[in-house]
């Protein structure tokens, strides 16, 4: 294979894994902007997504394509449906409370996780993709599944943000989130709001798991990955800006993706000593001092 | 009057898990001891989160610098067991003090996340360096290397005895620190940290001291675990190992000298019997989390503080 061609393979990678991170991170993006919750039980809903992704394709017979489809459409609904509740039952109740709301959401990972794994089991679970199809590029064949994903990551977002920007429900979002005492004053009821946002940020993690699952199996412990990365996106972002959301999955999508496939290539003699997870220790690091020095994000501007 | 009461129960704590050695079994005495050094660690974390308001998700950064600092002391640099368990708080206290000066520049929910990722980066660290702390698999240190003045700490009763001196020393110090004027200044950060600024205390400083502490607490519990029970593995460093103290905590009593005992306590044999009953462990220590984040924030003796027991430090 050709340096050229390395490139290219390289960066199609790397948009697919920032497609679904732009998306699994928007939901946790919106649910911090809006409720100004951190939820760390948002990667056991991407994990609940591609988990129900396969007990569909299991138990629904017929073409791939059709389960899938039916995925498509059952994971976000449950999964937002079981994030709604959690935000009825625990979440209101401790008046979203940062430090008390951090602590339920640790708890409701370990619940769901445990869920997973009781009803589910240990063993990584294959999703059939919808279809198959090798495009040829230059000096390699690459999977037609993996630019739909990214095509599809694409419609969603710009769904979202025509969402947000367009309707009435996105207003009411919006106002919600400026001054929630205010839009309660006008007649908007917060509660219902705050539900709907929680369970949007889970649903949109669910279909990222969805997009994912033909190329990466469902696990019960995949969702801890997904966390970490979203959590850094959001950060290097800025805290509740999904246009930074976006910009920062991108980046973050393709560094995870270009060293890995291209560091052995320009520089064979480190592969021993850059491994993914001296790579990994890193990202975290600069994540971390991002969030310590510039914790309006490197993209957002400073404001109180 | 009032301190002579609480300085008398805690003996009578102390005195209670002395007079219980004799009466365990020996899967207990092996249990009990394990409970009294996660206590410790649970102390620890208390100081800063309890006492000072420091709500940290990475706390097993200092209890892992510990645990390693003893245990690679021993199998890598040839320490002996009294070494191990003195480099273990200064690791745990030098690691603190680094993560403190970059994460109390922020507050709060950033605060959790800055820690819970330098703790991240510290478990990966871990896993990188396999060749030297060998990853999950871990480092099992032979009985030959746990021998403290000639006497085998892989026993059950002087590992009983050890844990329990280091309990002990724990427990007084933290009566005593957070009833020194140092003391309320953490829990006046706690209450009202712009009121204590205005009072002339830099809010900086303290903090950092109270995360130190609790790192040297940490870092003590680590080495004594490596020491104690001969393991040092990756699982120990990883994410899980910062939830528990905040789960002891909880359960116990936050900014109350007894409630990581009673937590740890408490925890420990509900995970332990829950474990030989079905698998689903985890689903008990999430199950524990929301119901006492919802219905008993103040954990069991912060509720007894309140219903009466006011003395009750």
């Amino acid at each position: 294979m050709s340096l050229g061609s390395i490139f290219l393979l390289a960066l199609l990678e790397g948009l697919v894994s920032a497609s679904v991170l732009a998306l699994t991170a928007s939901g946790l993006s919106l649910v911090f902007g809006i409720m100004r919750v951190v939820n760390v039980a948002h990667g056991e809903f991407f994990m609940l997504g591609a988990v129900i992704a396969w007990f569909v394709s299991h138990w629904v017979g017929g073409p791939p394509a059709v389960a899938f489809v039916l995925a498509l459409g059952v994971a976000p609904l449950v999964v937002g449906g079981i994030a709604a509740l959690a935000d009825t039952l625990v979440l209101k109740r401790l008046n979203y409370e940062p430090e008390a709301t951090i602590v339920a959401t640790i708890g409701l990972l370990y619940i769901l996780q445990q869920g997973a794994l009781s009803l589910f089991g240990p063993n990584a679970l294959p999703v059939p993709a919808p279809f198959d199809l090798r495009l040829q590029l230059i000096g390699f064949g690459y999977s037609g599944y993996k630019l739909a994903v990214i095509a599809a990551a694409v419609v969603i977002l710009l769904s979202l943000w025509l969402i947000l920007t367009h309707t009435r429900i996105g207003l009411v979002m919006r106002a919600t989130q400026i001054d929630r005492n205010t839009a309660r004053a006008f007649g908007i009821n917060v509660d219902r709001v705050y539900a709907m946002v929680f369970a949007m940020g889970a649903g949109l993690a669910a279909i990222a798991a969805v997009l994912i699952v033909p190329i990466q199996q469902a696990h019960y412990l995949m969702g801890a990955d997904p966390l970490l990365l979203s959590f850094s996106v959001v950060i290097i972002g800025g805290l509740g800006s999904l246009r930074g959301t976006v910009v920062a999955a991108l980046l973050i999508g393709m560094v995870d993706q270009v060293i890995p496939i291209f560091l052995p290539v320009v520089l064979p003699d480190y592969g021993a000593y850059f491994t993914p997870t001296l790579a990994k220790i890193l990202a975290t690091l600069v994540v971390a001092l991002v969030l310590v020095f510039r914790p309006q994000g490197l993209f957002g501007k400073r404001h109180a | 009057m009032r301190d002579m009461k609480a300085f008398f129960l805690h003996l009578a704590v102390l005195a209670a898990l002395l007079a219980a050695l004799p009466l365990l079994s020996a899967y207990h005495v092996t249990n009990v001891a394990k409970i009294m050094v996660l206590a410790v660690y649970a102390m620890g974390y208390n100081i800063a989160f309890g006492y000072t308001g420091l709500l940290s998700l990475g706390h097993a950064l200092f209890f892992a610098a510990g645990l390693y600092a003893a245990g690679m002391g021993i199998s890598q640099f040839g320490l002996g067991s009294a070494g191990a368990l003195v480099a273990g708080p200064v690791a745990g206290g030098l690691i603190a003090a680094a993560v403190g000066l970059l994460a109390l520049r922020t507050a709060g929910v950033a605060f959790m996340i800055v820690t819970l990722m330098f703790a991240q980066a510290g478990y990966l660290t871990v896993l990188y360096f396999v060749r030297y702390t060998r990853g999950d698999e871990g480092i099992v240190l032979d009985r030959a290397a746990r021998m403290l003045g000639g006497v085998d700490l892989s026993g059950d009763t002087p590992r009983y005895l050890l844990a329990f001196a280091l309990f002990a020393v724990a427990l007084l110090v933290n009566l005593a620190l957070v009833r020194s004027p140092f003391g309320r200044v953490m829990i006046a950060m706690r209450e009202n940290e712009a009121r204590s600024r205005m009072l002339g205390y830099n809010p900086y400083t303290v903090k950092l001291t109270a995360l130190v502490v609790s790192g040297v607490y940490a870092g003590a519990a680590g080495a004594a675990y490596a020491v104690l029970f001969g393991y040092v593995g990756a699982s120990l460093a990883s994410v899980q190992y910062s939830i528990l103290p905040l789960l002891y905590v909880l359960l116990g009593g936050a900014g109350t000298v007894l409630g990581p005992l009673l937590g740890a306590l408490l925890m420990f044999y509900l995970i332990d019997y829950a474990s030989s009953a079905t698998s689903a462990y985890q689903f008990i220590v999430g199950a524990v989390l929301v119901v006492l984040v919802l219905f008993a924030p103040k954990g069991i003796l912060g509720t007894l503080r309140e219903r009466g027991l006011r003395w009750l430090p």
